[in-house]
């Protein structure tokens, strides 16, 4: 009997041992990326990317057509995508909560919310590129909507399922309507954890690349007009990483870390946000 | 609407009059948010139906021209209009699979270390710091994977690959051929960091649903950490494990911007996982934009459509694991 515990004391620290260095492969990959986006990107920030436009090779040029044209196309995105998602999370949570209807919405919500993005874009392409024959930012706030979406779908029912349903029964109780409930009642008790599904969908939103490829398509000039082609940070990356000219790589970095930073700063924002509300409950 | 309808309720109380007019108009009002509410609802079932339905419809002249032969050939040669998706379809199964071999572990390790071993004042911020690995963006994976990892592999992980596995008899066939720094095991690799911190968030989450009393019971009677996890915890979260893991298995199945990067973008089937490949959503990425509409956007619109079906069915069967375990991801 004594002679097992040597073989199974090996064993235990060979396997905690793995799972140490397992934490540390993770941690370090974020350290490398990390680093790596500062050390690159750092250097490359200055007031002309800021202020000027991409530029073909040998010009000084900027970012700023980019930037603005990711505003642009998230704001059409979640000018879409919030109230959709908002409102499907509303139903599934207080209008059908136990219904056939809501446990195939949540089921099918829940595909939605890891379907690849590359496919999602090819569907609006086809719905919306082919149709009016040209690319446009419409198109591509569209296809963010489709992706945002279900993010705020999942986090809106979550977070009002979470109501105590004496609140419920208290105000309808009063003579209240059902949807004046639900906008006066629970959406008020929730209102930090929708903000946070919303942070959420437009960190996610920010950073997706492969659904714009063939809808917004990119554009190298100043474009506000929501239905012709526009250029975005993550468009403007993946044009410039690979372009063998030493300063469009530079600003492909220099984007890189503000878009990484902007995406990693608003899930830092919704997660701050989520659990301050989870310390007020208890 | 909201004002509105106050304001007509407080009308009503002073003038009996309007009482009628104003429970009118909220009802009215209370009517027209359910139903938006239903609409939002039905959408996003439409939206699912809607992307396989375009997907199917705009890939059926390539599936009508090609048939079988869309899955089982290699040939992609558009100036010939002859087209088939092999080596995509094998390169996005190739891919998941190298990314789960070395991440499934690596997840499940990081999940262990900050369930059982992991001292509770760190817990937190390592968990944050590695779901912060899921919100990089895919495409900063990517040049990241161009500029750093790729020169790293060629030089150094990929000849030690090849002098040592690829010499052993039957395996050693994998990893043979130069070190190109791109290919199929560099993609791979990058996407098992990006599913780590899905493995490992829910495993996390399942791994807490084990009654304490059962580790405690091991504990007491002398198991290790390493028999504890083995003999406990795993057994008692088969199932939710298996969902998570599947669920990861659809992310890296569909990951597009990070694996264009760094695979190299060859369109036939090589043995070695150091060769240049292809996957489905690199393919896309890399010519729809350039694709001549017929039968070349019909044959890249039946890839998507095929990876749409691929990942439906992973993701479908893993949320109905998941569901089984009532957790939520």
């Amino acid at each position: 009997m004594a002679n097992l515990y040597p073989g199974r004391r090996r064993r235990n620290v060979i396997w905690t041992a793995l799972a140490y260095v397992a934490t540390a492969f993770g941690l370090g990959w974020l350290a490398l990326i990390l680093g790596a986006l500062l050390w690159q990107g750092v250097g490359g920030l200055s007031l002309d990317v800021f202020t000027k436009m991409t530029a073909p090779p040998g010009v000084v040029g900027g970012l700023l057509n980019s930037i603005v044209g990711s505003v642009i196309v998230t704001v059409i995105g979640m000018a879409i995508g919030a109230p959709l998602g908002i409102l499907a999370g509303t139903y599934l949570a207080e209008y059908g909560r136990y219904s056939k209807l809501a446990v195939v919405v949540r089921f099918i919500n829940d595909i939605l919310l890891s379907a690849p993005s590359i496919v999602v874009g090819l569907f609006i392409y086809e719905l919306l590129v082919v149709p009016f024959g040209h690319f446009s930012a419409l198109a591509g706030g569209v296809a963010l909507a489709v992706i945002g979406a279900p993010i705020m779908v999942r986090t809106t029912e979550d977070m009002l399922n979470l109501v105590p349903n004496p609140l419920r029964e208290a105000a309808t109780a009063l003579g209240m309507p059902r949807s004046l409930v639900i906008r006066q009642v629970s959406y008020r008790a929730v209102r930090a954890g929708l903000i946070t599904g919303v942070l959420l969908a437009v960190a996610r939103m920010t950073g997706e690349t492969a659904p714009l490829i063939f809808t917004a398509l990119g554009n190298s000039l100043f474009e506000v007009n929501p239905t012709q082609p526009m250029s975005s940070l993550p468009l403007i990356i993946y044009e410039f990483a690979r372009s063998p000219y030493a300063e469009q790589q530079k600003l492909a970095w220099t984007g890189a870390l503000l878009l990484t930073f902007t995406v990693l700063g608003l899930s830092i924002i919704a997660r701050a946000l989520s659990t301050q509300r989870a310390g007020k409950q208890t | 609407m909201t004002a509105t309808a106050i304001e007509a309720a407080g009308a009503a109380e002073s003038a009996p009059v309007d009482r009628e007019q104003a429970l009118g108009r909220l009802k009215f009002g209370d009517n027209a948010f359910r139903l938006m509410t239903l609409s939002a609802a039905s959408i996003v079932l439409l939206l699912l139906a809607g992307v396989a339905v375009a997907l199917f419809i705009g890939s059926w002249p390539a599936f009508r021209a090609f048939g079988l032969d869309f899955f089982i050939s290699d040939r992609w040669s558009p100036p010939k209009e002859i087209f088939g998706g092999e080596a995509a379809i094998v390169g996005t199964l190739i891919t998941s699979v190298v990314a789960m071999v070395i991440g499934v572990p690596v997840g499940l390790g990081i999940a262990v270390f900050l369930t059982e071993l992991c001292p509770p004042m760190l817990r937190r911020p390592i968990g944050i710091a590695i779901e912060l690995l899921a919100g990089i963006p895919s495409i900063i994976y990517g040049i990241w994977g161009v500029y750093y990892l790729r020169p790293v592999m060629q030089a150094y992980i990929q000849p030690f690959l090849i002098d040592t596995i690829g010499a052993v008899p039957l395996i050693g066939v994998l990893f043979q051929g130069p070190p190109l720094g791109y290919g199929v095991f560099t993609a791979g690799l990058v996407l098992a960091v990006m599913i780590l911190p899905f493995v490992t968030a829910i495993s996390r989450d399942v791994f807490e649903t084990v009654p304490p009393v059962l580790k405690e019971a091991a504990y007491g009677v002398g198991a290790t950490t390493f028999e504890v996890v083995g003999n406990i915890v795993i057994p008692y979260t088969r199932v939710g494990v298996i969902g998570g893991v599947m669920l990861a298995l659809g992310r890296a199945l569909g990951e597009t911007m990070a694996v264009t990067f760094v695979i190299g973008n060859a369109s036939h089937v090589s043995a070695s996982l150091l060769a240049q490949g292809t996957t489905i959503s690199a393919m896309i990425a890399n010519q729809f934009a350039d694709a001549d509409p017929g039968l070349f956007t019909s044959s890249l619109l039946a890839l998507g459509f095929i990876l749409f079906i691929i990942t439906f069915i992973v993701l479908a069967l893993a949320r109905w694991m998941l569901a089984r375990l009532e957790i939520k991801a």
